[in-house]
C-alpha cells in the first residue's frame, strides 16, 4: 500500500517536471468575480503586483459576477495553455466539468478567498482566510486591552445570515468566553454598510445612557465602524477614549481614524491573497512540493502603535 | 374652515397608526421620549425617527405624485446612489458646494427625463421603464466611485447630512420643507387636480386639453430631484458615497409610505402629507426595533408583521366593516332614544 | 297569460346613499313567465333596484321574496346560486378567452383537475343551439359582435341561474336587426318558465316585449301596469312626472345660415381613417352627422379634434391656417369635443363633479393660473342650475351619477371654454327621455347663441329637429349634404343605403 503511493507521488513529480520545463510559471491566467467592493478590487491590484514583482505574466478576465463568464475564461486559459490559472469563485458549485478539464490539461488551479464544492483532486490549494479566526483576534486584543476592569460591548453584525458575520460573531465570543468582566450587551446588525452601521449605532447610545453604558464596540467590519464613529461624535462622545472601537478588514479609511485616535483596533482580511498563492505555485512547480488544501493567510492586528497613518498611504493606493 | 376639517380626517387614520407605534415602541422602551439638548443639538429618539426618516419621506413626495398619475418608480434608490456619487466626485475635483448641489439634484432631474420620457412618450409602462433604471443606475454610481466609498470631509456638503439649525439636524429641515413647498405647489395651483385626473383617466383627460405628456415627464422629474436630494443627504450622512449600498431597496419603502398614506397604486386623490406621515410610521418601526434590543434575525418579522396589521386595518373592508360597525350603532342608539321619548 | 304565482317579490325596498335615497320603499314583483320592464330616467333608481335584486348592492331595508321564501344575497354570487343572474349593458364577459371558456368560466367540467376541453366545447355547442346560435365556441369572444357575446352572456346567466334573469339595456349598442334577434332569445326564455327583467331606453322595444311594466321616479315607485293596459303617452307623463310637448318637425331647419363660412376644412383626412372632405363651418349653425355605426362618423369627429390628427389637407379661420394635430391645439382654437364614450374618453370619475367640470378651462388657463375656488364654485353652480345637472353636491364623485348627468357635466366642461365650435358624438346614447329632450333644447340655444356646432346622432328623428346641414358618411367618406328641406329621416336613409360609391373606402 504504501509502496504504490511513493509509486504514485514519484509519477506525478516526472509528469509535473515535463509539464513544467522551465519549471517557473510564465503565463498564469486570474479569474476574478469582479470589482463589487473595494476589497475586492485591491485584491486585483495586489494579484496584479505581486505577478510582476516575480516576472509573471498575468491574464486577467473579470467575470462581472457571472460565474458562466468565469468558466469561459477558464476554457480560454486552457486553450491558451497557460501555466496555472488563479480563481475566484463567485459560487461555490458547478466546477467540476472545467477544472476537470484543466486538470486533464495539467494546468494547476489554485482558489483564492472562496472555496468550491468539488472534489478536492482538481485544484491544488485553496488561499484564504479564517473568519473565525479574525474574530478570536478581535476578541483577543479586547480582553487584553480591558484588562480586570468591567466592560459593556455593543456589537455591529454583518448582513444577517452571512457567513463572515456568523464566524465572526462566533469567533469574538470564543476569545471573551471566561473573562466574566466582558459582556455584550446589544447586538444588531448593520448590514456591512456605513449609514446602516451609524444609524444603529444611534440606537445603541440612546438605548444605553447617551452611550455611558457603553465601553467597547466590535464591529463586524471597518465601514459600519466608521460610520458608528460619526454618531458617537455627534453624541458628544470621544470615539476610541469613551468608548473602544474594534472591528475588522483593515481598509485604508479605518486608518485615518485610528490616525486621529477615534478607533483603536482592526483586524486586517488581507487583500494579498496571490502572494501565497504565487509561493505554493513556485514551490509545487520547481520541486514538485503539494501544498496543503487550504493556505490560510495571516489575520494581522493593527492597533494605534503600528503607525496608521504610514498603512493609510500603503494602502491608499491599491484601489480600495 | 370646512376644508381644514377634511384634509384632517383624510390623514386621521395615518396619524392615528403612528400614534399607536409610538405608544407601542415607548412600552418596549420607556425612555423613547426623553429628548435632550447635548453639544447644541436636541438629542433623543423622536428625533433620530426625523433625521432617519429623511430619505424615505423625500423619496415619497415624489413617489406620490408619480403614482397619482397611476405609475410607478422603482428607480429611486438607485437614483440615490447616482446623486450622491455626483455629489462626492464633484466635491473632490475641487468643486464649490453651489456647483456641487447643481450637478447632483441636475443627475437627479436627468434620471427623472429619462425616465418620463420612457414612460411619456414611448408609452412603455412604468415599473418597467423605471426598473431599467433601478438596475442600471446602481451600475452607473458605481463608475462614478470607482467600486470604492467615495469619502469627503467638506464641511459645506456634510453640514447637510450632519449639521443643525436651532438643535434640529438639517435633513429633518430639507424633508419639511420640501413636502411643504411641493403641497403647496400641488394644492394652490392646479397641477394637483391636472395629476389626479391623468391618473384616474389618462385618455379623456387628453382629450380634455390637459397636456398630459409634459405632465407625467414633469412628475418623474419631480421624483427624481427628491431622489437626488435624498441621496445627497445619505452621503453627507456618512461623509461618502457609498455606492452599492446608498438607497438600496428604499424604494420599496417609498412605496410603502405613500401606500400607507392611503393613496391608491391605481392613481388618481393623493396627499403628500398622509405619504409623509406614512414614511414617519416607517421610520418609527426601524427605529422601535432597534431600540427593543430584539435579535436582528427578528427585524423583518417584526417589521413584516406591524405593516400587515396597519394595511389591513386599512384596507377597504376593514374601513367598511369599522364604519358599517359605527352606523349600526347610531341608529340604534336614535331608536333607542325614540323609544324612550 | 295566466296570472301566475309572483316568482320574485320586492317589498319596501330601501337603498340610502351618502347625500341621495336611491330607493325609498320601492315595491317590486316579477311573475314567472313574464317579461316585465322597469322604467324610469336616469338617476330614477332602477340600476340601484336591479343592483339590490342582485347581490351587487345590499339593500338598506326592505324584504326580498323568492318564491315566497325570504333571501338576503350578499354578492352576485350568491343571487346566481339562489336563481337571479344578471346581463349588464357592458358585457361582463372576457373578450380574450374562447366563447366555450365564458361559457363555463368557474365551473369548467374536469377530470383530475384538468379542464375537459372537448367536453366543454361540447357542451356550449349544446347550450347555444337552445338560442338558435350556431357559432364556432373554439373561436375568442371577441371576434363576435355585441349581439352575440350579449346572448352568450345570457346564456351563460340562464345556465347558472334560470329562475329570474335581469337584462340591463341590453339593446344599447344593438341595431334592428339584432334586437331581433335578442327578443327571439328573450322570448324563448319567458316561454321556458324564467321571470325577466327587461330595463331598456327605447319605448318601442319596451312595449314590442314587455308584458308588464313598472315605473320608477327618484327613487319611488309612480306605478306598476299590465302592458297592455296603458299607453305611450301615460307612460312618458309617469316618467317624466309632467306633459312632454311633443314637437317634431318632419324637415330640418329652414333658417339657413348664410354669411362667409367661420371655419373653412379642405381636403381634411387621414389615411385609413377618413377620406379627404371638404366642410364650411358658419357662425350659429347646427351640422349633422349621420350615418351606420363605424362609417367614419367618430372618426370624422377624432380628425377635426386633433385626436387621430389629419395627414392632408388643412383648415383655416379668418385669421390664417389652424393647427390641429392635437386635442390641445383643436382646443387652443376653440374647439370642444364631447366623445361618444363617456366612460373612457370623458368622465374622470373619481373626481367631483366641480373638477370634471372646470378641468378643459383649467387646461388650458395652464397649471400655474389655478382658478380661485369661489370663481369655480360660482360658475359650477351656474351650470348644475342651468343644465339641470341633478347632484346632492358638486364634490360628488362624477362617477355617482347616472348617465345623463355625466353628460351635462361634459357638456358643462365644454360650455365652461367659451368654445366657438363644439363636437357632440351620440350626445343623447344611453340617456332617459328627459335629458333627451333637454339636450335638444341645449343645442338649439347654442346655436342661437353662434356656436357652431356638429352633432353626430344615429337618431335621424333627432338630427333632423335640430340641424341646418346633415352629412352623410358612408364607408369613411363623406357621401351627401343635405339642407333646409332636403333633411327629412327618408333622405338620410335613402344617402346611406345608397349603393355605388367611387373606389375604394380611404
Amino acid at each position: 500500500m504504501q509502496c504504490s503511493k511513493t509509486w504514485i507521488g514519484l509519477g506525478a513529480l516526472l509528469m509535473a517536471a515535463l509539464a513544467a520545463p522551465a519549471a517557473m510559471a510564465q503565463t498564469v491566467g486570474f479569474s476574478q468575480i469582479g470589482s463589487e467592493s473595494g476589497w475586492r478590487a485591491a485584491e486585483t491590484t495586489l494579484t496584479r503586483m505581486q505577478a510582476e514583482e516575480r516576472g509573471i505574466t498575468l491574464k486577467f478576465a473579470d467575470a462581472q459576477q457571472k460565474q458562466e463568464n468565469q468558466i469561459k475564461a477558464l476554457r480560454s486559459f486552457i486553450a491558451q495553455d497557460v501555466d496555472a490559472i488563479l480563481l475566484a469563485p463567485v459560487v461555490a458549485t458547478g466546477w467540476d466539468s472545467v477544472l476537470r478539464e484543466a486538470k486533464e490539461a495539467d494546468i494547476p488551479v489554485i482558489l483564492l478567498d472562496r472555496m468550491v464544492d468539488a472534489p478536492e483532486d482538481l485544484y491544488l490549494t485553496a488561499v484564504g482566510s479564517d473568519l473565525v479566526h479574525e474574530g478570536r483576534v478581535a476578541g483577543q486584543w479586547l480582553v487584553e486591552t480591558v484588562g480586570d476592569k468591567p466592560c459593556n460591548i455593543v456589537e455591529l453584525q454583518g448582513t444577517t445570515g452571512s457567513s463572515p458575520a456568523i464566524d465572526r460573531k462566533a469567533g469574538f465570543e470564543q476569545a471573551i468566553a471566561g473573562h466574566e468582566n466582558l459582556k455584550i450587551i446589544r447586538s444588531q446588525t448593520g448590514d456591512f454598510t456605513r449609514a446602516k452601521g451609524k444609524e444603529v449605532m444611534e440606537s445603541f447610545l440612546k438605548a444605553e445612557n447617551g452611550g455611558r453604558n457603553i465601553c467597547a464596540l466590535y464591529a463586524h467590519n471597518d465601514d459600519m465602524a466608521v460610520g458608528a464613529i460619526q454618531a458617537i461624535k455627534e453624541a458628544g462622545l470621544k470615539p476610541g477614549q469613551d468608548i473602544l472601537i474594534v472591528s475588522i478588514d483593515a481598509v485604508p479609511d479605518i486608518f485615518l481614524a485610528m490616525a486621529a485616535g477615534e478607533a483603536n483596533a482592526t483586524v486586517e482580511l488581507t487583500p494579498n491573497m496571490a502572494g501565497p498563492a504565487f509561493d505554493a505555485l513556485e514551490a509545487y512547480l520547481k520541486n514538485g512540493t503539494v501544498p496543503p488544501k487550504f493556505i490560510q493567510t495571516e489575520s494581522k492586528l493593527y492597533t494605534q502603535n503600528d503607525d496608521p497613518a504610514a498603512v493609510y498611504e500603503q494602502k491608499k493606493n491599491l484601489g480600495y | 374652515m370646512n376644508a381644514g376639517i377634511r384634509a384632517l380626517g383624510r390623514i386621521a387614520p395615518q396619524l392615528a397608526t403612528l400614534a399607536a407605534i409610538l405608544i407601542l415602541v415607548a412600552a418596549v422602551f420607556p425612555g423613547f421620549f426623553d429628548i435632550s439638548l447635548a453639544n447644541g443639538r436636541l438629542y433623543g429618539s423622536p428625533i433620530d425617527i426625523l433625521n432617519r426618516g429623511a430619505p424615505v419621506a423625500l423619496l415619497a413626495i415624489g413617489m406620490t405624485l408619480v403614482i397619482a398619475t397611476r405609475g410607478i418608480d422603482l428607480s429611486v434608490g438607485a437614483v440615490m446612489a447616482i446623486s450622491g456619487a455626483v455629489a462626492a466626485s464633484a466635491i473632490a475635483q475641487g468643486l464649490g458646494l453651489a456647483a456641487t448641489l447643481a450637478l447632483a439634484l441636475g443627475a437627479g432631474l436627468l434620471c427623472g427625463i429619462w425616465n418620463g420620457i420612457l414612460v411619456a412618450v414611448l408609452g412603455i409602462q412604468p415599473i418597467v421603464a423605471t426598473l431599467i433604471l433601478m438596475v442600471a443606475g446602481r451600475g452607473i454610481a458605481q463608475l462614478i466611485t470607482e467600486g470604492a466609498i467615495l469619502t469627503f470631509s467638506h464641511p459645506g456638503l456634510l453640514f447637510i447630512g450632519g449639521g443643525t439649525i436651532a438643535g434640529l439636524p438639517m435633513p429633518v429641515f430639507i424633508w419639511i420643507i420640501t413636502g411643504l413647498l411641493v403641497g403647496l405647489i400641488v394644492r394652490r395651483t392646479a397641477l394637483g387636480l391636472l395629476i389626479e385626473s391623468i391618473g384616474v383617466n389618462l385618455r379623456a383627460s387628453r382629450l380634455a386639453g390637459i397636456n398630459t405628456k409634459i405632465l407625467l415627464v414633469a412628475v418623474y422629474m419631480a421624483s427624481g430631484l427628491c431622489a437626488a436630494m435624498a441621496g445627497v443627504i445619505a452621503a453627507a450622512d456618512i461623509r461618502g458615497a457609498d455606492a452599492n449600498n446608498a438607497g438600496l431597496w428604499l424604494e420599496l419603502d417609498a412605496i410603502l409610505a405613500v401606500v400607507i398614506g392611503g393613496t391608491s397604486l391605481l392613481g388618481g386623490r393623493f396627499s403628500i402629507l398622509a405619504s409623509l406621515i406614512g414614511a414617519m410610521i416607517i421610520q418609527s418601526v426601524n427605529t422601535g426595533i432597534l431600540l427593543s434590543g430584539f435579535p436582528p434575525e427578528f427585524n423583518l418579522l417584526i417589521k413584516a408583521t406591524i405593516i400587515l396589521i396597519i394595511l389591513v386595518l386599512q384596507s377597504p373592508r376593514m374601513v367598511a366593516a369599522f364604519r358599517a360597525g359605527r352606523r349600526v350603532r347610531k341608529t340604534a342608539e336614535a331608536k333607542e332614544e325614540s323609544a324612550f321619548s | 297569460m295566466l296570472e301566475s304565482q309572483p316568482l320574485l317579490c320586492a317589498r319596501a325596498v330601501t337603498k340610502v346613499f351618502p347625500g341621495t335615497v336611491a330607493l325609498d320603499g320601492v315595491d317590486f314583483t316579477l311573475r314567472a313567465g313574464e317579461v316585465h320592464a322597469l322604467l324610469g330616467e336616469n338617476g330614477a333608481g332602477k340600476s340601484t333596484l336591479i343592483k339590490c335584486l342582485s347581490g351587487a348592492l345590499r339593500r338598506d331595508d326592505g324584504d326580498i321574496l323568492l318564491e315566497g321564501k325570504a333571501i338576503d344575497p350578499r354578492s352576485t354570487l350568491e343571487a346566481q346560486d339562489l336563481g337571479i343572474g344578471c346581463v349588464y349593458q357592458e358585457v361582463n364577459l372576457l373578450p380574450n378567452l374562447t366563447v366555450a371558456e365564458n361559457l363555463f368560466l368557474g365551473h369548467q367540467p374536469t377530470r383530475f383537475g384538468m379542464v375537459r376541453t372537448r367536453v366543454m366545447n361540447e357542451k356550449a355547442r349544446a347550450c347555444l343551439a337552445q338560442y338558435d346560435l350556431d357559432i364556432d365556441v373554439t373561436r375568442n369572444l371577441d371576434s363576435y359582435s355585441v349581439a352575440i357575446r350579449q346572448v352568450i352572456a345570457i346564456a351563460r346567466a340562464v345556465s347558472l341561474s334560470g329562475k329570474v334573469l335581469i337584462l340591463d339595456e341590453p339593446t344599447a349598442s344593438l341595431d334592428a336587426h339584432e334586437v331581433a334577434m335578442l327578443f327571439k332569445v328573450v322570448r324563448s326564455l319567458r316561454d321556458r318558465g324564467l321571470g325577466i327583467v327587461f330595463i331598456s331606453h327605447f319605448l318601442d322595444q319596451v312595449f314590442e316585449i314587455s308584458d308588464s311594466l313598472t315605473i320608477l321616479r327618484n327613487g319611488q315607485l309612480v306605478g306598476s301596469e299590465r302592458a297592455a293596459n296603458i299607453d305611450r303617452v301615460q307612460l312618458v307623463n309617469m316618467m317624466l312626472g309632467r306633459e312632454l310637448q311633443q314637437e317634431t318637425r318632419s324637415t330640418g331647419r329652414t333658417d339657413v345660415r348664410t354669411g362667409s363660412p367661420a371655419i373653412r376644412f379642405r381636403s381634411f383626412g387621414r389615411a385609413r381613417r377618413v377620406a379627404p372632405f371638404d366642410l364650411d363651418i358658419r357662425e350659429g349653425e347646427v351640422i349633422g352627422m349621420a350615418g351606420l355605426l363605424g362609417s367614419g362618423r367618430t372618426e370624422t369627429a377624432e380628425l377635426l379634434f386633433g385626436i387621430a390628427p389629419h395627414d392632408s389637407g388643412s383648415a383655416e379661420d379668418g385669421e390664417g391656417r389652424l393647427r390641429l394635430d392635437s386635442p390641445r391645439a383643436a382646443i387652443a382654437h376653440g374647439f370642444g369635443f364631447c366623445p361618444e364614450d363617456r366612460k373612457s374618453d370623458g368622465i374622470i370619475g373619481d373626481l367631483s363633479v366641480r373638477e370634471n367640470i372646470i378641468l378643459a378651462l383649467q387646461a388650458r388657463l395652464g397649471w400655474m393660473r389655478a382658478l380661485p375656488a369661489r370663481e369655480q364654485a360660482a360658475m359650477v353652480k351656474d351650470f348644475i342650475r342651468k343644465l339641470d345637472i341633478r347632484t346632492s353636491d358638486m364634490e360628488k364623485p362624477v362617477g355617482q351619477l347616472s348617465g345623463g348627468n355625466q353628460q351635462k357635466v361634459i357638456l358643462a366642461r365644454w360650455l365652461a371654454t367659451n368654445p366657438r365650435f363644439l363636437i357632440l358624438d351620440e350626445p343623447t346614447r344611453g340617456i332617459d327621455v328627459g335629458a333627451h329632450a333637454e339636450i335638444i333644447r341645449l343645442i338649439e340655444d347654442l346655436c342661437e347663441k353662434g356656436m357652431s356646432l356638429l352633432v353626430i346622432s344615429s337618431e335621424f328623428d333627432e338630427l333632423v329637429t335640430y340641424s341646418h346641414r346633415v352629412i352623410v358618411v358612408r364607408d369613411r367618406r363623406h357621401v351627401a349634404e343635405l339642407t333646409g328641406a332636403e333633411i327629412t329621416t327618408e333622405s338620410m336613409v335613402a344617402s346611406i343605403a345608397a349603393t355605388g360609391s367611387q373606389g375604394d373606402a380611404a
